[in-house]
């Protein structure tokens, strides 16, 4: 066929933030299907609880500190990974690192915390069906996160690396991105883990 | 239009008029509950048929009818194009009212099926891989008995039968009297049925449970009230006792054989718990569960080689004499 | 630092003709060689793998649906012991809806929707490779399992407590439940990159009320999948790990519940049947306006007929519960909604109908294929609202009637359209024609034997078989009907050789296509067939729904590209306005390697589970391996 052209694209930039960029769509695409697999397991947990009359079944309720404790840090996480995002935004190399290693110390910090939570759910996976659904959910969520934190220590040294090109700060705003998802995701969790077996 | 239909199914639903086995068809409906599905069944096969009919017509019509010339795709003809749109328009809210009636029809026939009656005798039917057990449980123990495979009830009576599993989930399903239900481990479910005539109604599981799925079906006798109030009476006495020597000797062979370890006889201190009660085996009309009708041969064959006949299910092949085997066939068929 | 690398760049405005398609060719072609073979990103490339891979596993599945209908050709049959039985049956439902049915219309779209949405290759191409290699090893691992005695014999569905291991001691299940894994991976992937390249690769210009109807159909079924497949990753992974763990999601005894799997598995289950029936229907869609020599009627009404059936998809698991004692007023809620699932269907049959009632139809295969889908999907449709209906369910629910139910729906509603779309887009795909001679013998041939084959079930179900019996006795007076049903099949499976030597015989040898042998309007047949590997010289502007009916003799297009490195266009959600010169993965081993890494975490999972600990470094470093950038011009911009 024959080819008229009738508009040049040449000075369109190479990468976009946010909507004008494919890994961040991609990323929403990840995010609605994982956020659909909480809902699932949220979803089992109600029905695991409303047909047993007893719940939690044959244990006490998780001790709250871990939970609370992860809870508030999740929340003030959102104060570094916002500024990571902002300086991003600017291509402000040096902020970035200070930024991407804070939030991977934030991570660490947070996975150690998940442990002492798993050893203070009061429970074990094979004790009942309630022990099965908790610890499935809070697996899935440590999943996220441990992936989560895994990417971001690899993204943190990569810009300390030659590679530390403007099209990465898009993969940083992604990064953060994906983590308020994490936080996101956590809060009806931690409701439904550590309140609910009080109701 | 249903009449006639149901005139011109006539040959398939007197198909299974001709097994031996027992009637085990939607389309020859037996019961108050199964006549009603068969209604509701009847009126959606209607509707369902004039759609589809009047749907390959405007295809046919579609294709066939003159067509007006155009060349190129996209000289298209707007009136046409606007009156096409109201078709269709019309079409889906057709679509949506008779999909609205349908509903309306069909949770009424819902409600007059699983309608229940206070009255209905009560049975307990325990699913087990591969076969069934039957409960008839009364206010006084000793008028309480068990059986297997086999379950009779008075026509014309309801009958509720409460439905639980021993193991995994199966479904009792007797098409002529009614639609079926799972029996689901942990769970209880229940069902409502009246046989409107005395028969013989073939019944079998719906839902996979395992190796032998095939063969596990059940009997469903419906007697006339006297005959049904006789037939209790007598399966709620304990075992015959062997009358003759031989039949001692069964016996006696029963328990030394390992059989009574999974088979309850009573009256005897044959006691197991893991297979169906043999109390009064010899009444029955079939062996495994529906797999053989029974007869001297059949039972024998069963008891010599489970394995070969329904191969997989969980009564073992014993090593048995060829005399002891008579001994043990002559006594089970005492057990009237 | 950007801006001085663009004007040193060589762009697609600066070259014309043959020099540019020769640049572009080299940019975007596959390495050669075996090596270059196993790290090919091009969605053509990955596309037609994924397609013959589909393929040949419907081969398998038919081959055990033969041994099935041999075995019920007559009663008490030895042919096949209950245990193979048991395996076949779940074997060949497993295959056809796990490695068939759906990665097949993946591939379809992996391999079309990047052209005809006009752009060079699909969003997230490593990630696309990846799906396919973990599709491959999944299925070849279920397929391995079965011929060493391995194979799931518990149903497609797997219901507990019988998958339990109280009930199933072997490893059978675990095949199954993790096969499952590897296969909703690859889904679930494919899903995100159609998503990602329909919202934003789009040629300019191609606005939300341009995009081709198949691509709809299939921007819907992967919201679909991505909505729906979480559901079933949570009950096999909850599965597998009752049974590797004693975690007790399942076991009545310990509070879990054996109906949160059907909740679970039916969440996913019926959106399933839509996942597979909906690319169907945007075969249909294209095929009839080629053939009909006139655009769809309808365009918006089958959109949000689309857009309406996925969402009331979600709403409708229960009616496949309905014999399990629920609360009859929801179970009769949910007849309703079932069968509110025929008003979407419906717009779209009755557009297509007067698409052909207006149209001057050309009648060749693909169209024959679409007339034998309207007649065949009708009549599943309608057997489908007698399913709906909870008193008729109780009787024909798990009975041969749903049986021909089902394969109405999913053969009528799906595969005739999918075989359509192999002769209408075979072309494309191979530069070469299939016969239409034999294309002919394949249509009569599969709709004859269709009908003989499945149509006798609905009989069969009504007088009383079950589904999943490995044999039945002589006096059910089901043999005539069964043996019928069993002829239906061989001719059926004819057709289906018909077409094998269809596609033998004409890949090689067949009438050369051209670029647009059937005169079609949307972009995929504005390139060469088969396309080269940057499937457009220049990134096409889109003015027309039906753009190459607009004007068949020119296109307009944008210029700017690089040349030099892979690119891609990406532009706004809505409008398809540019936005971004966004590069393109480089080919690449590590989806491979990453692939291989999580199928020994997969499998060696079922072994024990100290896998989850040793599986996962090994996974971690090819991700990274996959993901750290390797120095390309790709990379580095």
């Amino acid at each position: 066929m024959r080819q008229t052209i009738v508009r040049n694209v040449a000075g369109l930039p190479t990468f976009g933030y946010g909507a004008h960029s494919g890994p961040w769509w991609g990323a929403m695409g990840f995010m609605a299907l994982e956020g659909m697999g909480f809902a699932i397991a949220i979803g089992a947990y109600l029905y695991l609880y409303a047909v047993n009359p007893n719940w939690p079944i044959g244990a006490a309720p998780p001790d709250l500190w871990p939970g609370t404790a992860e809870t508030i840090i999740y929340l003030l996480s959102i104060i570094p990974n916002e500024m990571t995002n902002r300086v991003a935004h600017r291509q402000d190399l040096a902020k970035v690192r200070v930024g991407l290693i804070a939030m991977s110390v934030i991570g660490v910090g947070l996975l150690v915390l998940r442990g002492f939570e798993f050893a203070h759910l009061n429970t074990r996976w094979d004790n009942s069906a309630y022990g099965s659904i908790v610890w499935l959910v809070l697996g899935l969520h440590t999943t996220h996160l441990a992936t989560d934190v895994g990417d971001t220590i690899v993204l943190t040294v990569l810009m300390f690396t030659r590679h530390a090109k403007p099209r990465r700060f898009s993969d940083v705003t992604d990064n953060v991105f994906y983590w308020n998802f994490v936080v996101l995701a956590w809060l009806p969790l931690y409701v439904l883990l550590d309140w609910v077996p009080r109701l | 239009m249903p009449i006639r239909m149901r005139t011109a199914l006539v040959p398939f639903a007197t198909l299974p008029l001709a097994a031996c086995a027992g009637r085990q068809s939607t389309l020859d409906p037996q019961g108050l509950q199964s006549a009603q599905i068969l209604n509701t069944l009847f009126i959606f096969l209607s509707v369902a048929a004039v759609v589809w009919i009047a749907v390959v017509i405007m295809l046919c019509a579609g294709l066939l009818r003159r067509k007006r010339a155009f060349d190129q795709p996209l000289a298209l003809h707007q009136p046409f194009e606007r009156t096409t749109g109201r078709v269709i328009f019309v079409l889906g809210v057709a679509t949506l009212a008779i999909v609205l009636g349908l509903s309306i029809v069909s949770y009424a026939g819902q409600r007059t099926v699983f309608a229940k009656n206070e009255h209905a005798l009560t049975l307990k039917i325990i699913s087990h891989q591969w076969w069934w057990e039957i409960r008839y449980e009364n206010d006084s123990p000793d008028k309480s008995f068990v059986t297997a495979n086999e379950i009779r009830i008075p026509a014309g009576q309801p009958v509720k039968v409460e439905l639980e599993s021993a193991d995994v989930i199966h479904s009792f399903w007797v098409p002529s009297l009614t639609g079926k239900m799972d029996l689901i481990t942990g769970q209880k479910n229940e069902l409502q049925f009246t046989a409107k005539n005395a028969g013989i109604y073939r019944g079998q599981c719906a839902e996979f449970c395992g190796l032998q799925h095939a063969h596990m079906a059940f009997a469903v006798l419906a007697l006339p009230a006297d005959e049904f109030g006789r037939w209790r009476d007598h399966e709620n006495q304990s075992a015959n006792s062997p009358t003759d020597q031989l039949g001692r000797q069964g016996e006696q062979l029963f328990r030394a054989k390992g059989c009574a370890l999974c088979h309850t006889i009573r009256g005897t201190l044959a006691g197991g718990q893991l297979g169906p009660d043999l109390t009064h085996v010899g009444a029955r009309t079939t062996v495994a569960a529906g797999t053989l009708p029974l007869t001297p041969a059949t039972l024998g064959a069963w008891i010599a080689d489970p394995q070969h006949i329904k191969p997989g299910n969980y009564m073992p092949k014993m090593p048995l004499q060829s005399d002891e085997l008579i001994a043990i066939l002559h006594y089970l068929e005492q057990l009237k | 630092m950007t801006v001085r690398a663009d004007e040193r760049e060589l762009r697609d405005d600066a070259l014309n003709g043959l020099e540019l398609s020769a640049r572009l060719d080299r940019i975007w072609r596959t390495p050669s060689g075996l090596l270059g073979a196993l790290m090919s990103v091009d969605h053509k490339v990955v596309g037609r793998r994924y397609i013959a891979t589909a393929f040949a596993f419907l081969l398998l599945g038919g081959i055990l649906a033969i041994l099935m209908r041999i075995q019920l050709a007559g009663p008490e049959q030895t042919f096949l012991s209950a245990d193979k039985y048991n395996q076949i049956f779940t074997m060949h439902g497993s295959t056809m809806m796990f490695l068939f049915a759906v990665p097949v219309m993946e591939a379809f779209a992996v391999y079309l929707v990047p052209l005809m949405v006009g752009t060079r290759n699909i969003a997230f191409p490593r990630l696309n490779a990846f799906s396919y290699w973990m599709f491959l090893f999944g299925g070849c691992f279920l397929w391995i399992s079965f011929a060493l005695n391995v194979g799931p014999d518990v149903g497609w569905f797997a219901y507990v407590p019988l998958s339990s291991l109280q009930y199933t001691p072997t490893k059978r299940p675990d095949v199954w439940a993790q096969m499952i894994t590897f296969t909703e991976v690859a889904a679930l992937a494919v899903s995100v990159e159609i998503v990602v390249t329909v919202f934003k690769l789009r040629a300019p210009g191609m606005t939300l009320d341009r995009i081709p109807l198949f691509v709809w159909a299939m921007l819907v079924t992967s919201f679909l999948v991505m909505f729906a497949m979480p559901s079933i990753m949570v009950a096999s992974t909850s599965l597998i790990l009752d049974r590797l763990v004693n975690t007790r999601f399942y076991d009545s005894s310990s509070g879990g519940h054996p109906l949160l799997w059907q909740h679970l598995f039916w969440f996913f289950g019926h959106p399933e049947v839509y996942i597979i029936f909906i690319p169907g229907t945007g075969m249909v869609s294209a095929i009839l306006a080629t053939f009909a020599r006139r655009p769809v009627i309808g365009y918006p009404v089958i959109i949000l007929s689309l857009i309406a059936t996925g969402f009331l998809s979600f709403g409708l698991w229960v009616h496949h519960m309905f014999v399990t004692g629920l609360p009859q007023l929801g179970a009769g809620l949910f007849t309703a909604s079932s069968m509110l699932i025929a008003v979407p269907s419906g717009l779209q049959i009755f557009c297509w109908l007067a698409t052909l009632w207006d149209g001057r139809p050309v009648y060749r295969t693909p169209l024959l294929f679409v007339i034998g889908f309207i007649v065949i999907f009708v009549l599943g449709g309608l057997s489908g609202v007698m399913v709906a209906s909870v008193p008729i369910d109780t009787q024909v629910h798990d009975t041969y009637f749903v049986v021909a139910h089902f394969h109405y729906v999913l053969i009528g509603g799906a595969v005739f359209p999918l075989v359509g779309a192999v002769y209408y887009w075979f072309p494309k795909i191979t530069g070469r024609m299939l016969s239409e001679r034999l294309g002919r013998w394949n249509f009569w041939l599969a709709f004859v034997g269709f009908n003989v084959a499945f149509f006798p079930m609905h009989i069969l179900g009504l007088i009383g078989m079950p589904r999943r019996v490995y044999t039945y006795t002589a006096d059910m007076d089901w043999a005539h009907l069964n043996l019928l049903s069993s002829g239906g099949a061989a001719i059926f499976a004819l057709s289906f050789a018909v077409l094998l030597v269809n596609v033998m015989i004409n890949l090689r040898s067949g009438e050369l296509a051209g670029d647009n042998p059937w005169d079609a309007s949307t972009l995929e047949w504005a390139t060469s067939s088969p396309p080269p590997p940057q499937n457009f010289d220049r990134i096409p502007v889109v003015k027309h729904r039906d753009p190459l009916w607009l004007d068949s003799a020119s296109l307009p297009v944008v210029a700017g590209l690089s040349v030099e490195r892979r690119e891609l266009l990406l532009t706004s959600l809505a409008e398809a306005e540019p936005q971004t010169r966004e590069a393109s993965p480089e080919p690449s081993i590590w989806p491979l390697l990453t692939a291989i890494a999580t199928t020994v975490f997969f499998i060696g999972s079922i072994f024990t589970p100290w896998a989850v600990l040793w599986g996962t470094p090994p996974m971690a470093v090819t991700l990274i391996g996959w993901f750290w950038p390797g120095g390309s011009k790709e990379d580095e911009e």
